[in-house]
């Protein structure tokens, strides 16, 4: 009990000093995570708005296909992604093997069915006459696509937290292809793994603590401007 | 006669294999309101979403000014001369301003011209004290008035009116009515309405066309739908209540003498047909046509037609009362509640219902 007890207290004292491993591991999350949800955004938000409204042959087979890549186990995706970029792989030539951007097509992977789903279904939640409504209004397709996010931004914003919440926490695709190392591809999941089995249960506590206070913040930010338009 | 605005040809909707629409030809002239009416599920919503260009056809053309419209996508030129409102208001977030202005910024109406006709048509609309409401703060009569400014601020040359005033109370409904057909006919807007209220196709309709099981059963004007309806179907939905197979008996100076067929009755009706002596035919009288006397003779005017009966039936509709009579067949009557009280009718009270020959259709 005691040890548990001392592992909290040197953590917050990290924290709180701003101890220099804590940042980099927080910064290469934050960097990894934020660009793999961006770049899952734009992918997934325009495609779930499109899978939202159209109607043609093969639609719900790509609906099959995205509530299938919503419950893709990440450790699979990790070694479809290991497999891909490796010396033998495919892009072997890239070398990106064990470097963020491995981890970020890792985590687009991974993300990019959560936004595409999510907003699927907030899309289909809509008053389907509200669609025929803003075409009717003069709307091009474009236009229409901007009306229909500007309605359903809450909802969006939920798919995009879902994205952002299935990566940050993502602890064995990241292992795989980003490697874990230290200064480089070590994020606050892999960095928490790695400080627990070495013993060094002070600085796990404290990644610990870091993680879910991220978790934290963006779900209040996302609350807050849900809270603000209802 | 001036060319259609629109129109469509050979109009064929399928849904899960059943037919829900097939017109072989519909024009929508220039200038006018025509009804499209009919029981919920008769396809007039779907007629209506062919002629926006909302819904495609699995079959058939749909002209635009004489010309076929090929594509229709959104934001098309002639997707953009035409405008819609439906029955809920489907406002977006915001303000009414903002509602009211969204077909102007589609069309990238420069932003001084936009502030300047929303005000107008709020105006138009009465609500131009609400211009700065947030939507959510509406009354359904409000929201229904943004709604339909939104569709009319750009102009459109075709507006698609989907039962606009379902969901609004009576009151607010009957109002409503009022002014947007007053409004249609200021802004010389061609207009498509649907609706399953017969009292409000007749109030706002130049013509009318009824909707029966995804086919025009009736196209024309309200008088002539309302009074010379072309099969019991229509005529049913016009509430013509009684509708009666019957068999000439003979003709004489343009008059017909009818005899009610299955009926009880011997009493011949006379109405006013070209029908020959021995066709089957069928008879409609509208309710309130029908007049209902006590059996103590009495100055009946012009009505040809006095049949001896009994009440059957008698249902309180708030001002007025229908009254069913047995003369060898049921006869509706809607009389005042004033008659009801007066006569004292109640079932068995023996009376007369009279009706003028004129007032009887005569379907062949």
């Amino acid at each position: 009990m005691a040890v548990i007890w001392d592992g909290i207290v040197q953590a917050l004292k990290m924290i709180v000093g701003l101890n220099r491993d804590l940042i980099v591991i927080l910064l290469t999350s934050l960097k990894v995570t934020g660009t793999a949800t961006l770049i899952a955004m734009l992918l997934g938000l325009p495609l779930g708005v499109w899978l939202g409204l159209s109607e043609f042959k093969g639609r719900k087979f790509l609906v099959i296909l995205t509530n299938t890549g919503m419950a893709l186990p990440p450790v699979v995706v990790g070694l479809f992604v290991f497999l891909m970029l490796s010396r033998y792989g495919p892009f072997g030539g890239l070398d990106l093997l064990y470097s963020p951007r491995a981890m970020i097509i890792a985590e687009v992977i991974i993300a990019t069915p959560m936004v595409i789903g999510v907003t699927l279904a907030t899309v289909q939640a809509l008053d389907q006459k509200l669609v025929a409504q803003i075409v009717s209004l003069g709307a091009t397709r474009f236009q229409l696509f901007i009306k229909v996010v500007r309605e359903a931004r809450l909802g969006l914003l939920a798919a995009v937290t879902a994205g952002f919440g299935a990566i940050i926490s993502e602890v064995g695709a990241v292992l795989m292809v980003g490697g874990n190392i230290k200064g480089q591809t070590q994020v606050l999941t892999t960095a928490i793994v790695q400080e627990t089995r070495q013993g060094h249960t002070a600085i796990a506590i404290a990644l610990s603590i870091i993680l879910l206070a991220l978790a934290f913040l963006v779900n209040w930010v996302i609350t807050v401007a849900q809270q603000k338009n209802t | 006669m001036s060319e259609p605005l629109t129109a469509v040809r050979n109009i064929l909707v399928r849904k899960s294999g059943r037919t829900i629409l097939d017109v072989p030809s519909l024009d929508v002239k220039t200038g006018e309101t025509l009804a499209l009416v009919g029981q919920t599920g008769a396809g007039k919503s779907t007629l209506l979403n062919v002629l926006g260009l909302i819904t495609r056809p699995d079959r058939g053309q749909i002209f635009w000014r004489g010309d076929v419209v090929k594509g229709g996508l959104p934001g098309s030129d002639v997707r953009r001369r035409i405008s819609m409102a439906f029955q809920s208001p489907l406002l977006f977030r915001g303000t009414v301003r903002e509602n009211v202005a969204y077909g102007l910024k589609v069309r990238r109406v420069p932003p001084a011209d936009i502030t300047k006709r929303v005000v107008a048509i709020l105006e138009i609309f009465g609500i131009a004290d609400r211009a700065d409401a947030n939507t959510e703060s509406l009354s359904g009569g409000e929201a229904q008035r943004v709604s339909l400014a939104r569709a009319v601020v750009f102009e459109p040359a075709l507006l698609l009116l989907d039962e606009p005033m379902a969901s609004l109370d009576p009151g607010t409904r009957d109002k409503l009515i009022r002014e947007v057909t007053s409004i249609i006919k200021e802004l010389g807007l061609t207009c498509l309405y649907v609706t399953h209220s017969r009292e409000e196709a007749y109030a706002v309709a130049d013509r009318l066309a009824v909707i029966d099981a995804g086919r025009v059963a009736q196209l024309g004007s309200p008088e002539d739908v309302f009074y010379r309806p072309a099969t019991a179907a229509v005529a049913s939905f016009v509430g013509t209540e009684n509708i009666l197979p019957a068999t000439v008996f003979d003709t004489a100076e343009g008059l017909a003498r009818l005899r009610i067929d299955g009926g009880a009755s011997e009493t011949l009706i006379e109405a006013v047909t070209p029908a020959v002596p021995g066709s089957v035919v069928t008879v409609c009288v509208r309710p309130e046509e029908v007049a209902i006397d006590s059996m103590t003779p009495r100055a009946t005017g012009s009505r040809r037609n006095h049949l001896a009966g009994k009440v059957i039936g008698v249902t309180i509709l708030g001002p007025t009362a229908r009254i069913t009579v047995d003369c060898g067949f049921p006869l509706a009557a809607l009389i005042t509640r004033r008659s009801l009280d007066e006569l004292a009718l109640a079932p068995g009270v023996p009376v007369i219902a009279g009706f003028k020959a004129t007032a009887v259709h005569v379907i062949q």
